[in-house]
Order: C-alpha cells, then sequence, then structure tokens
C-alpha cells in the first residue's frame, strides 16, 4: 500500500510542481519559459529519487512499482491496458519531439543572449563629470523625453510607443536587473556607441541601440544617465 | 596441448596482434602531427611565432588545452592525496586507530605513481609549449626564470622526501614515526611551493604586473606577486584537498562495489565515509575562496570580472552551479544513506529532518540555477517583457546566489552534525543547554544570512561586496567554529544507544561517491576554461595579444564538450594508476578475495577490533 502511495505521490508532486508554474505562476507574475520549468521539474524529481531511496524500504516503494508496471508481471484488465499504452505512446512521444526539434519553424530559436558584455578598457571606471544637481537632472529628463523615451517609455520601464518593434525589446531600467547592477561609465559607453560599437567580446550580441556620439555631446549622455537612474529610482552601481 | 591451453595460447596471439595495432596506431598519431608540425617553417630571417598540429583536426590550442588540463588535474591529485594521507596518519597516531594508517599508506602508494604520471604531463606540456607557443614561452622565460630554477629545486626536494615517506613507511614505525611525519610535513611543504610556482606564472598571464628596472630577481617576484596569484593560491590548496577527498572516496566505492569479502566491504565502506568526509570538509570553505578570487579579478580588471560574471562567460557559473549543486547534493545523500543504513532503527527518526533539508537544499538550488537572463523563445520573452522575468530575475544576481549558497553549506554541515550524533546519547548535565545554544547559533545565523541577502539589493555594490557578502561568510564560519567543537564536547562523554554497523551500505552510497568525484572533476575542468578564457584575445592580459589563428573563444557547446573529454580522459588515468597500483597486492588478495566469499559473516561494528583482513 504505502510502495504504491509513495511513486504515486511523487508522480502527483511533479504534475503538481509543473501546474504551478506552467499555469499558477501566469496568474500573479509573467509567465515562466520552458528552459526554467524544465529546471524545476528536474530538481524535482531529483528531490523525489534522493527522499525515496534513502531507506530499502523506500526505494522498494518508489521504484517498485514502476518496476512492476513496466515489468507487468501479474497486471489484468486496465492495468494491463495502461501498460501497453504506456509502451506505445513514450517511444511516440519521443519521436513527437524530435520531430518537432527538427522540423522548419519560422520561429527564431531560443537565445542565450549575452546581456552585459564586458565594455572596452578606455570605458571601465569613468566617472560622471556632470554634477548631479537638480538642474542638471531636469534637463536629463528633458533630454532622455526627447532622444530615449521613444523606445525606452515615458515612465524608463522600456516600454516606449516604439518599444514594440524591437526584439530584444529595450531595457527596463525600473527593472533592478539592468541598470542598477551597472556603472554610469558602462552606460556611457552603451548610449555613446550603441549596438554597432560592441566589441567582439561581447558576442554574441544584437542590439538597435542607435550610436548616440553622433548627435549628442558628451555631457548631454552624461545627463541623460543621470536622468535614468533619477526617473527609474535606482542608484548606479558602485565599485570603488 | 590442453584445449584450454590452446585457448591461452590462441588468446595470447590475438593479444599481442591487438598490442602491435595498437602500437601502430599511437605511433602513427604521434609521428603524423609532429610531422605536420614541423613541416612548416618560419619565413627567413623572422622567429617562429606560432607551430600548429593537425590543423582543423585537432590545432595547437585543443592539444595544449588536453595536456594541460590534465596535467592540471594529476598535479591537483598528487598535492591533494599527501594532505589527505598526511592528515589520516595524524589522526592514527592520535586515535591509535591502525585503520587511518593503512588508509593514508594504501594512499601515499597510488600517489608514487601519480607522481611520475604528473611530472610526465608536465614534460609533455613544456616541450608542446615551447615548440607551439614559442614566442609567449620567451617572454615567461625572460620574465620567470629565476622561478623556473626555485621550481626545480623544489622538485628535486618533493621527490626525495616523497621517495622517503613511502619507502621508509615500514620501517619508521614506532618510535620513528614522529620522524615519518614530518617528512610527512616536509612533503606537504614542498608540494605546497610547488604548487604556488607554478601558479604565479598562471595567474600573471591574468594580471600580469611587469617592471622594467631592476634586477632578472625582483622582476620575477614582481611578477609572481601579482594580484591574483594569492587567491589561486588558496582556492587551489582547497580544491586539491576536496579533489583528493572525492577521489579516495571514489576509489572506495569502486573497491566496495567490486570485493566480494565482507571484511574488505567494511574496509572500504569505511574508507568512503573518510573520503566523503575530507572532500565535504573541503568543500564547505571553497566558495569563499573562489568569492574572495573574483572580487580580486574585478579589482584587477573590470572588464575582465565583467567577462567572467556578466559577459558571454556567465553562463559557465550556472553550469557550475548545477555541478556545485549536485556535488552538495551527492555528498548530503552519502551522510544521509549513512544514517539509515549504518545506524539500525534511525529511520523514522531521522526521515523528516532529512525531507526538511533535502527540501531547503533544493530550494537553494533552485536559485542558484536560476539565470539572470533567461533562455526563452521570441514569444516567451515578448511576454516577460524580455529575458528578465519580473519576479525570479531577482534570482539571477549575486545576493541571491550568495544567500543560497551560505544557506546550503550551513545544510550540509547540519547534515554532518546530525550523522555525528546519530545512536549517541549524551549524558552531560549541560547537554541540553548545549543543544539549545546550538540551535540558537544557528538559528540566528540563518535569519542574519538571508536578512542581509535580501537587504544586499538595495545597497550600493560596493557596500554588498564588501561588507554584507563578507559578514555573511564570518558568520557561517562562525556557526561552524562553534558548533564542530560544542558537539565534539558533548559527545565525549555520550553513550552509544545504537552501534554503527560498516559494510552493509546499497550500492547506490558507492554509486553517490563516485559521482561526487566525477562532479569534482568536470568542476575544475569547467572553472579551469573559465579562468583561461577570461584573458579572451591576450596571451598575457594587455601586454601581449595571441595573434595566431587561434584567438577566439570557443563556443560554450565546444568548450563543454572538451571539458566532458577532458574529465573522461582523467578517469581513465586515475582508472589505470589504480590498477596498476593494485598490482602489487593483486596476488595476496586474490589468495584472500575468493577465499572470503562465503565468510560474509557478521558485519563489523563501530569501535569493535577490525577485522585483520579489513585492516589489510
Amino acid at each position: 500500500m504505502r510502495g504504491s502511495s509513495l511513486a504515486m505521490k511523487g508522480a502527483v508532486l511533479l504534475v503538481a510542481v509543473f501546474v504551478v508554474f506552467k499555469f499558477v505562476a501566469p496568474l500573479v507574475t509573467a509567465p515562466l519559459p520552458m528552459s526554467l520549468i524544465w529546471l524545476y521539474l528536474f530538481l524535482t524529481t531529483v528531490g523525489i529519487v534522493v527522499y525515496g531511496t534513502l531507506s530499502s524500504e523506500s526505494t522498494e516503494a518508489l521504484l517498485g512499482p514502476i518496476f512492476r508496471f513496466l515489468g507487468g508481471d501479474g497486471l489484468n484488465g486496465v492495468a494491463k491496458f495502461a501498460r501497453l499504452a504506456v509502451l506505445v505512446l513514450v517511444p511516440l512521444l519521443v519521436g513527437g519531439q524530435t520531430y518537432s526539434e527538427l522540423v522548419p519553424s519560422s520561429q527564431p530559436p531560443a537565445e542565450n543572449r549575452t546581456i552585459h558584455p564586458a565594455p572596452p578598457g578606455e570605458f571601465v571606471g569613468l566617472t560622471n563629470p556632470v554634477p548631479n544637481t537638480p538642474e542638471n537632472v531636469m534637463m536629463g529628463k528633458g533630454l532622455f523625453a526627447a532622444f530615449c523615451s521613444p523606445c525606452h517609455g515615458p515612465k524608463f520601464n522600456g516600454n516606449g510607443p516604439a518599444s514594440d518593434g524591437f526584439n530584444p525589446p529595450p531595457a527596463n531600467f525600473v527593472d533592478p536587473g539592468t541598470i542598477a547592477q551597472l556603472q554610469e561609465s558602462y552606460l556611457f559607453w552603451r548610449i555613446k556607441k550603441g549596438g554597432v560599437g560592441l566589441n567582439v567580446e561581447g558576442h554574441p550580441w544584437k542590439s538597435a541601440m542607435p550610436r548616440w556620439e553622433v548627435e549628442l555631446p558628451d555631457d548631454w549622455i552624461w545627463k541623460i544617465i543621470m536622468a535614468e537612474y533619477a526617473g527609474s529610482g535606482q542608484k548606479p552601481g558602485t565599485w570603488e | 596441448m590442453e584445449p584450454y591451453e590452446r585457448h591461452w595460447r590462441s588468446g595470447g596471439r590475438q593479444a599481442r596482434l591487438w598490442a602491435y595495432a595498437a602500437l601502430v596506431l599511437l605511433l602513427f598519431t604521434v609521428a603524423a602531427p609532429l610531422g605536420l608540425a614541423w613541416a612548416q617553417e618560419a619565413p627567413a630571417g623572422s622567429a617562429t611565432e606560432y607551430r600548429d598540429i593537425l590543423p582543423g583536426i585537432l590545432g595547437s590550442r585543443n592539444l595544449i588545452w588536453i595536456i594541460a588540463q590534465q596535467h592540471l588535474l594529476l598535479a591537483g591529485f598528487v598535492l591533494g592525496v599527501p594532505i589527505f594521507a598526511w592528515v589520516c596518519e595524524i589522526v592514527g597516531v592520535r586515535t591509535r586507530d591502525p585503520r587511518y594508517d593503512t588508509l593514508a599508506k594504501e594512499f601515499t602508494k597510488l600517489l608514487t605513481s601519480a607522481y611520475a604520471t604528473t611530472a610526465l604531463f608536465g614534460g609533455i606540456l613544456l616541450f608542446l609549449l615551447l615548440g607551439l607557443y614559442p614566442k609567449l614561452m620567451v617572454y615567461l622565460t625572460d620574465v620567470f626564470f629565476p622561478s623556473f630554477i626555485v621550481y626545480s629545486v623544489l622538485f628535486l626536494l618533493e621527490t626525495a622526501t616523497l621517495y622517503l615517506y613511502w619507502y621508509g613507511w615500514d620501517s619508521m614505525q614506532g618510535a620513528k614515526k614522529g620522524l615519518h611525519l614530518f617528512l610527512g610535513f616536509l612533503l606537504n611543504v614542498f608540494a605546497f611551493f610547488i604548487m604556488i610556482v607554478p601558479n604565479s606564472w598562471a595567474t600573471f598571464q591574468a594580471s600580469p604586473v611587469v617592471i622594467t628596472e631592476g634586477s632578472m630577481w625582483a622582476k620575477a617576484w614582481a611578477a609572481t606577486w601579482n594580484p591574483t596569484w594569492w587567491p589561486v593560491n588558496v582556492h587551489r590548496l582547497i580544491a586539491n584537498v576536496v579533489l583528493g577527498g572525492f577521489i579516495c572516496g571514489a576509489y572506495a566505492g569502486l573497491k566496495y562495489l567490486m570485493t566480494q569479502n565482507q571484511a574488505e566491504r567494511v574496509h572500504y565502506d569505511w574508507m568512503g565515509y573518510v573520503g566523503n568526509f575530507i572532500g565535504v570538509f573541503g568543500m564547505l570553505p571553497l566558495p569563499f575562496a573562489g568569492y574572495w578570487l573574483m572580487r580580486e579579478i574585478y579589482q584587477y580588471n573590470q572588464q575582465m570580472g565583467i567577462t567572467l560574471m556578466g559577459g558571454f562567460l556567465s553562463w559557465l557559473f550556472i553550469l557550475q552551479a548545477i555541478l556545485i549543486g549536485i556535488l552538495f547534493l551527492g555528498a548530503n545523500y552519502y551522510f544521509w544513506l549513512g544514517i539509515m543504513y549504518r545506524i539500525p532503527g534511525s529511520e523514522a527518526k531521522y526521515r523528516k529532518p532529512i525531507m526538511t533539508m533535502l527540501v531547503i537544499l533544493l530550494v537553494c538550488l533552485g536559485v542558484w540555477m536560476t539565470p539572470h537572463s533567461l533562455v526563452a523563445s521570441l514569444e516567451e520573452a515578448r511576454k516577460m517583457g524580455g529575458t528578465h522575468h519580473p519576479l525570479l530575475g531577482v534570482f539571477g544576481v549575486m545576493s541571491a546566489k550568495m544567500t543560497v549558497v551560505n544557506v546550503m553549506i550551513l545544510v550540509t554541515f547540519m547534515s554532518f552534525v546530525m550523522y555525528w550524533r546519530a545512536g549517541k546519547q549524551e549524558t552531560a548535565t549541560w547537554a541540553k543547554a548545549a543543544k539549545i545554544g546550538q540551535g540558537v547559533i544557528l538559528g540566528v545565523a540563518t535569519i542574519v544570512v538571508v536578512v542581509l541577502g535580501v537587504w544586499g539589493y538595495f545597497v550600493p555594490a560596493i557596500t554588498r561586496i564588501n561588507y554584507f557578502s563578507t559578514t555573511q561568510v564570518l558568520v557561517v564560519l562562525f556557526v561552524l567554529l562553534t558548533i564542530t567543537p560544542l558537539t565534539a564536547l558533548v559527545l565525549k562523554s555520550a553513550k552509544t544507544t545504537t552501534e554503527m554497523v560498516w559494510g552493509i551500505m546499497p550500492p547506490r552510497a558507492a554509486y553517490a561517491l563516485v559521482l561526487n568525484a566525477v562532479m569534482v572533476i568536470l568542476l575544475m575542468t569547467l572553472m579551469g576554461y573559465a579562468r583561461s578564457s577570461s584573458r579572451v584575445h591576450w596571451h598575457v592580459y594587455g601586454v601581449m595579444q595571441d595573434t595566431s589563428p587561434y584567438a577566439y573563444s570557443p563556443a560554450l557547446g565546444y568548450a563543454a564538450a572538451f571539458m566532458s573529454l577532458n574529465t573522461f580522459l582523467f578517469c581513465l588515468m586515475v582508472a589505470f594508476i589504480f590498477w596498476v597500483a593494485s598490482l602489487g597486492g593483486e596476488k595476496k588478495e586474490g589468495t584472500s578475495g575468493k577465499a572470503h566469499v562465503k565468510e560474509a559473516v557478521k558485519p563489523a561494528v563501530a569501535g569493535a577490533p577490525v577485522p585483520a583482513a579489513g585492516r589489510r
């Protein structure tokens, strides 16, 4: 009795974890990518196997029903039919998965893009030469509204009117994982040199960021940087 | 001629045929690339900067990658095992338990063959570097020639000490044991310096300090004392202990699986426990050393730091999390199996605490393995509003990672403490107070670690790095350094309620030991690649650029395949070393081994006299 319950509990737990991450989580936050859900399912499986194999009794309780079911000894009725169904369905699933992986698709593949490539040496450790005064921040916000907000949004959240046209979407500065992780010198490099200025070490990369050094003098860029931190409620990363 | 003899002779012919075929293949594989390398001639009047081997098939960089990694792994083993053996020998002297001395001797025996193999690979590496990267080697020789001499002298001293230590083992028992222990100490001192000298060459390439004036000794010393030298020294020293411990565990695990002699099962079960314990013991401070190293890299050059932690190499740290996570799980699993099997009747008592620890470990691992930028399809990325998840994205940064690593260390430590206490009942009058005190220390420490981790999101990075993370580390060390002696004191007067039974662990315990060793080796190959790749297209960062056709970083999948290959080759080599070392004692073991198959009598009990065959 206990044997079947441990194997069954494990299966129920796996299904529950999948349901929670796939269907319940999107009710309160953005949907999770499948890569992450698989990762968590893998961890759950490891947990079930570790816990289930701690003693001889629990190992039998966890694996015994599975082996007996797959072996088919003493099965009859619905169980026998279920076993046959599993033995047919599993290869079909593997085949289906292989087919879906190989079939040509119009969808671009999942990417592991490098979000923060290393900046060139000449941009490392620069400090903002413009004093952080309310006037300068105000001017920076004005410049931001004129040059940056169409993509990065008037609320600094990457949700500007032109943002839908880009993949990857423009950075959301309110997200603590973006400019709050970076130093001002890093932003200066990215704004000044844009997507075309990204170094070889920064690949794989794609960015539609314009090369603003053509349009804006350096002190304007520094003011925009101050405005981005002030407007998004973040502070620049510091090292020294 | 008897049929079996004919069969033997025909088998012998076949074996010889195979041997000849292997020899021809070997000659071809060695001679062909060398021929190709020699075939390349430098333009007249200019010094050769690079040579290549089988370009498009193997390539000079790949060959150096394999040989250097094998040399480093072997060196880690050769430097880790003396520490392991010496500590075991001291424990044996202090506890008067002869099993420790036997264990230490068994591993020193492995050391002799491993030492020669390491030196062999070092020689091959040097020849290949001289031949394939002459420009770089000329430069490094100019900078480091004095330390080459020091290194050679150290090697002589180490070799002599190793011979004395190994061959004098039996003759330096009893009154001369102190001298033998001193030789073990010297062996480790020389081994330590043998490790840190080449470390200076490798770390110089990543964080060079070049002075133009002064004697050659002054230049060499300045280059040696570069910013990442000591962090790498400390990190490698600890990692070598971990490697030595877990390989000892794997060796014991394999022997445990192979033997049918119950006395040997008892011995190897115990050896597996000691190996795992030493591996875990080393693993606990290892993340701190790694953190210090990364900090120094950032301080030396932020660009390099970003390349490693935020740039294209950052995915390696997700792989690192997976491997270390499996290592933590494997080590804990082994402790838990030990409680369940070696201490009969303990399941009911320990199931619940184990489940709690397992859940905490898995949750922490989940956080650690969650990348900052998620792998997502276009559709998924659009739904998330980018590659950062608005909720889980917070797990991707250092504040979260540091916190869960510290919590995992605490859980693993408590797992060991639980194993230590299992089957014993405290008799001291103050035991209850001590237990409460330990609980309070652990509880408060966990809260402090988590609070600092959450707080870390709201302070500047430098505050988090310099104060919060350091405090987290100190708090965890405080727990380790207070609860360990307190537990030892309490258990000193404790009475044993359930005897620990050795030799009845299930096979999966041995597999866990092997898995841990493989994970450590994979980790070393992974982080070796990370350290080396952080220089990107520089031989010596910012000083000498790599202008060879291989001045690019390989794709991560390609690199991962090489890491696996290197792990596989090293495992083969270790298996060979184990096999060679066992040849001497095979006959003796053979006679006792099969003869005792049916002697699998009552399992041995901890504290009871160990059967002679078990001691060997």
